[in-house]
């Protein structure tokens, strides 16, 4: 039954609903309401973890966000695995299985321990000597290949799943007036303001309950109600109106630019069986305009020599367990404070029969209302005392006390405890505030940084402004709640009775003890196990700013981001140096507040969603005859066209020798095309190209080259002029948009004098490209009698016409040297068209051929592709295509650069093509070229291959290239050097075939 | 994110626009010497500050436009259309770092 540590009343808990789990496969049970935490705590056990470094046996130090040791796994089974969860934070439900980490081969038993043995090897500087020094002194490859490996193992968190996530995310845009962060006194009040007005107001907390510190609160009354009971019906009234969102179990994780929110909403994780079809958590982007941070304080440990031991927790921790869950979290209580809020967990606990054996207060005094009604009820406390040492192994069973005389503890004395309880003090939680860009004051009355002048339209309130009496936190949220949104609400008084309102500094640093500094370890960042000792090594290593202290420590670079112990890292830094604390400064906080699922932030984006597919019209029909698709850009496209048997090899050369023997059909739809309409739109291609329009006839076409403004080929294609006032611009298919976006930039920013209008049609138009000696006869009677014969229809010309009834732009083009056509039909007819031109080539046995020979026929007749023989950086007269720079032109974009000394300078690299010694030897695309067949270490590299295919109708190896001074080596033999040997090519022109350009014309 | 202030359409994500470089760099192909050019095409001033700088409202509008914004805050202290000259923020009282 239910955990002996139960208390028979109170909390949160449902005690009429239990619930069984699994810890390290061992069965418990628990309420529903408890957390993973709370339930093992009912049951006495608090050894949860091994530390991260020195495999130290850890417990629960807090009980919500901020907990560093408790991290678990929770396996919901396949493949539903989740590493390094708060154990605070994990809800229960009825066969939980949850895991401890980080140990091996058991909790209780850990072989990794023995890095405690050799902890003075792994102190601060540890890893920073490690990883960066080994690199520049002998044996580098022995500390990469075989230490570093092994202490990688060694120190870690959870394992990921080697699964795919069978979950899916959701993703969501929300506006708001308000948005409130934080459902403790100050959002609710502040959350019901806001919501008074009218405004649209987001209510978020990370919790399953709203009511912040409320909810451990059995004191206080709130205009006549209990705190909790306040809590719960200032809820049920905000859940009640329409403009309120309350979103339960919802981090907000991340503060961006312009009060752009990130929330990350939990939706299935606290189910026993959760619906798959739902999404397991919701990404929340928020843009509200206001935000309201009522995020509360973290309890701040106190750094003493093994402060870290199981049974050892934060005070407010052991509240919360106490009055949230009903769980004693232990039976024989000593507690540490050098704040008064302590006091009243001692208090709660004293009254729920958890016997106090001592509270040691650092102070000297403390006239606290707390410490008072403490005295009263007879508890013994200790003052100007502290906690020298602890002891235990897998729980803490004792410890060592003493009076702080100075920087000596005197009068020793030792307590036996199963618990025991600290408090340091409160730290703002000003994350999201430091995230928001807001800048931090230090304030030296409370130990802490607050929130200063905001960034955004952001205002902190409650206990992360430091304001901690909660008849004030009421009213300031009351306040702020309608204040962003400037409305008239006048301020409002809560009645409040039963509040500690303890305040005060409490400590930072570590605290006194008379033990040998080297040897003991007094915890900072328990998380990345980092001591007192490492910090004060730093600063005497030199380390003065936080930032570097931080970096070569790893103290406040967990996954808890410091949460615990940025300040007490600070106060050791600041009583080493003798230095103010502002003076060392304070880490920046970084999203996220707390880790975030890479599930959440993919949302949909993953599988079939990552990236859109694009398919042509034809690509159905490509998939039935045998296509293997390539991905071009988003696009698939036929790469070939693989018979029976046959390899890609085979079925290229097939492809290839078919085309220039009879014809071939090829699906160019991919093709970028641009409508340029308008009275200028001649003169417009005139600056936007290297190439004239200016005398291009209607129904011609042109080869068009496209510069950047630095004169470096960006883009080509053909243009046909399908009116005075109309042009027909293509481009390559993964260049479409990036030159839409340079022609709309030149036209709207450079050039709005021209009355132009562009339009994208890439995807209104198919293209079927027909080729070869027989195409003309294919195409003929499809185009319903128009004539295409040499005479009317030659070499780049176009005509309109239709194609069996279907609109048609027909040009005369060819992009493998043979006679040729495109067919551009309205993408809706593509197929129709396709499988016409098909039936047709039936009669000439013609092949349907894909990227891969059209590339192989492409590169036969030393045609460009941009993007692959040119890289950003060649000119026209680099590629061999000054002839198509119009040097008459007053202007064009690209032009004046041609101009500049270095790309006229000779020996530039030039397009050539290569023929390799041996025919059948096919280059490597990328390689490298050099002048001796023989190179050392370092020679210069000539250039390197960019394109290289095996020619079939040719029967041997072609290549083309860049090559320094390229045109003025023709005939000379150049060396390709590959690990099996130097390949040996003659450098020639880039045509392989059909020299004359016969063909082409025919 | 930023939340960008299209001059056409208002107020915007970030996610529907395009950065498009510094803005009133000039280009005078027909006087500038080599020197001129180079400065022309590579060098811009990247200040701690205020920045004119080119957006384009590529998921909306399509429109390019400037936007006045601090690199160090990211606030966005006005948008414009190309074209018109920088506004003064001399009334904005925003210190030009
Ligand atoms: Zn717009």
């Amino acid at each position: 039954m239910s955990g002996a540590l139960r208390l028979p009343r109170g909390g949160r808990i449902d005690r009429n609903q239990p619930v069984r789990f699994t810890f390290d496969g061992r069965g418990y049970d628990g309420f529903v309401g408890d957390t993973l935490a709370s339930a093992l705590l009912s049951h006495g056990v608090h050894l949860l973890g091994r530390s991260f470094k020195y495999h130290r046996p850890r417990g629960i130090l807090a009980a919500g966000a901020e907990e560093p040791n408790a991290l678990v796994t929770v396996d919901r089974g396949g493949g539903r695995w989740t590493p390094n969860l708060r154990a605070t934070q994990v809800e229960l439900y009825e066969g939980l299985v949850a895991k401890s980490q980080n140990r091996w081969p058991s909790l209780a038993f850990d072989v990794g321990a023995v890095n405690s043995l050799v902890s003075p090897m792994l102190g601060a500087g540890f890893y920073y000597k490690t990883f960066m020094g080994p690199r520049f002194v002998k044996g580098a490859k022995l500390w990469a290949d075989l230490f570093e490996p092994a202490i990688r193992r060694a120190a870690g968190l959870g394992e990921a799943s080697r699964d795919p996530d069978p979950d899916h995310y959701a993703t969501r845009f929300a506006h708001c007036e308000v948005l409130v962060v934080g459902s403790g006194p100050a959002g609710l009040a502040a959350a019901t303001s806001a919501a008074q007005s009218g405004a649209r107001v987001i209510l978020c907390d990370e919790n399953p309950v709203f009511g912040g510190s409320l909810a451990d609160d059995n004191h206080a009354v709130i205009d006549g109600m209990a705190a909790d009971a306040w809590a719960a019906a200032t809820i049920e009234a905000l859940a009640a109106r329409p403009n309120v969102t309350l979103l339960p179990r919802t981090q907000a994780f991340g503060y961006y630019n312009h009060n752009l929110i990130g929330l990350n909403q939990r939706l299935t994780d606290h189910l026993a069986q959760p619906d798959h079809r739902a999404p397991r958590e919701r990404l929340w982007q928020v843009r509200a305009k206001h935000v309201v941070l009522a995020t509360g304080a973290i309890e701040r440990p106190l750094v003493f020599p093994d402060n870290d031991r199981p049974g050892i927790m934060l005070a407010s921790a052991g509240r919360t367990f106490l009055n949230r869950f009903g769980v004693k979290p232990g039976t024989r209580v000593v507690v540490a404070t050098a704040h008064d809020s302590a006091y009243r967990a001692a208090l709660d606990l004293a009254a729920a029969g958890v016997q106090i054996v001592r509270i040691v207060d650092l102070r000297e005094s403390s006239e606290g209302a707390l410490s008072v009604a403490a005295e009263r009820a007879g508890l013994p406390i200790m003052r100007g005392a502290t906690i020298v040492g602890t002891s235990g192994t897998t729980r803490v069973r004792g410890v060592r006390i003493g009076r702080v005389s100075g920087r000596h503890v005197t009068d020793l004395e030792s307590l036996a405890c199963d618990l025991v309880l600290m408090c340091g003090g409160w730290t703002p939680s000003v994350h999201l505030f430091s995230q928001s860009r807001g800048k931090l004051a230090y304030d030296e009355g409370s130990n802490s940084f607050l929130p200063g002048t905001p960034a955004q339209d952001q205002v902190s309130i409650g206990a992360c402004a430091g304001t901690f009496g909660l008849a004030q936190i009421l009213r300031d949220g009351h306040r702020a709640g309608h204040a962003v949104i400037k409305m008239a609400v006048e301020d409002r008084d809560f009645a409040v009775v039963g509040d500690d309102e303890s305040t005060g500094a409490g400590f930072i640093g570590a605290t006194p003890h008379d033990r040998d500094p080297t040897q003991v370890k007094a915890f900072v960042d328990f998380q990345n196990d980092v001591t007192a000792k490492d910090i004060a090594l730093a600063t005497r290593e030199g380390f003065r700013s936080i930032e570097h202290i931080k970096r070569y420590t790893t103290t406040g670079m967990a996954t808890d981001q410091g949460k615990t112990s940025n300040m007490n890292a600070l106060g050791i830094a600041s009583a080493e140096l003798g230095r103010s604390v502002p003076s060392i400064g304070l880490t920046t906080f970084r999203q996220p507040y707390t880790p975030v699922t890479f599930g959440s932030f993919a949302g949909l984006s993953r599988d079939a969603l990552f990236d859109p597919v694009r398919e042509t019209a034809i690509h159905g029909w490509a998939a039935a005859h045998g296509a293997r698709f390539e991905d071009v850009g988003l696009w698939k496209r036929a790469w070939f066209f693989s018979r029976a048997g046959e390899d890609m090899h085979a079925a290229v050369n097939r492809e290839c020798q078919i085309t220039r023997e009879r014809a071939g059909l090829f699906d160019a739809s991919t093709l970028g095309k641009i409508e340029v309409v308008g009275p200028d739109a001649a003169e417009f291609l005139n600056r936007l190209y290297t190439n004239s329009w200016t005398k291009l006839g209607v129904g011609k076409c042109r080869y068009g080259l496209m510069l950047n403004e630095a004169g470096f080929i960006m883009d080509d294609g053909v243009v046909g002029r399908i009116a005075t006032d109309r042009f027909h611009v293509t481009t390559t298919t993964g260049g479409a948009p990036r030159v839409m976006a340079h022609m709309e930039d030149y036209l709207q920013t450079e050039f709005p004098d021209l009355k132009v209008w562009l339009t994208s049609t890439t995807e209104q138009w198919a293209v079927i490209a027909v080729q070869g000696p027989r195409a003309r006869e294919m195409l003929a009677p499809l185009v319903d009698g128009l004539d295409i014969s040499a005479e009317t229809m030659p070499h780049m010309s176009l005509q309109v016409g239709t194609f069996q009834g279907v609109p048609m732009r027909l040009f005369r083009v060819s992009f493998t040297g043979e006679l040729g056509f495109e067919v551009n039909v309205p993408a809706d007819y593509g197929r129709a068209a396709w499988e016409a031109l098909w039936a047709e080539g039936r009669k000439f046995d013609a092949v349907a051929y894909g990227t891969e020979a059209m590339h192989v026929m492409r590169a036969e007749k030393g045609y460009i592709i941009v993007g692959q023989d040119t890289d950003g950086t060649v000119t026209p007269d680099d590629a061999g295509m000054a002839w198509a720079v119009g040097k008459t032109k007053p202007d064009f974009v690209g032009k004046r650069s041609l101009g500049r000394p270095d790309l006229v300078a000779p020996n530039r690299k030039q397009i050539v093509g290569l023929m390799t010694d041996d025919p059948r030897t096919v280059l490597e695309e990328g390689a490298q070229i050099v002048g001796d067949p023989t190179p050392a270490r370092g020679t210069h590299a000539l250039g390197h291959v960019t394109s290289s295919y095996f020619s079939a109708v040719l029967g041997r190896s072609i290549a083309m290239a860049v090559v320094e001074g390229g045109r003025g080596r023709m005939g000379e033999t150049l060396y390709i050097p590959m690990p099996s040997g130097s390949i040996s090519a003659k450098i020639v022109k880039p045509v392989f075939y059909d020299l004359e350009g016969v063909r082409l014309n025919g | 994110m930023l939340l960008i202030p299209c001059p056409y359409c208002g107020p915007r994500s970030e996610l529907e626009f395009k950065h498009a470089g510094e803005a009133h760099i000039t280009r005078e192909p027909q006087v500038a010497d080599d020197q001129a050019w180079g400065e022309f095409l590579y060098t811009r001033t990247n200040p701690k500050g205020i920045i004119a700088e080119r957006w384009r409202h590529t998921s909306g509008c399509g429109r390019f436009f400037n936007c006045l914004r601090d690199t160090v805050s990211d606030n966005i202290l006005a948008t414009y259309k190309s074209g018109e000259p920088r506004p003064s923020l001399e009334t904005s009282g925003e210190p030009s770092r």
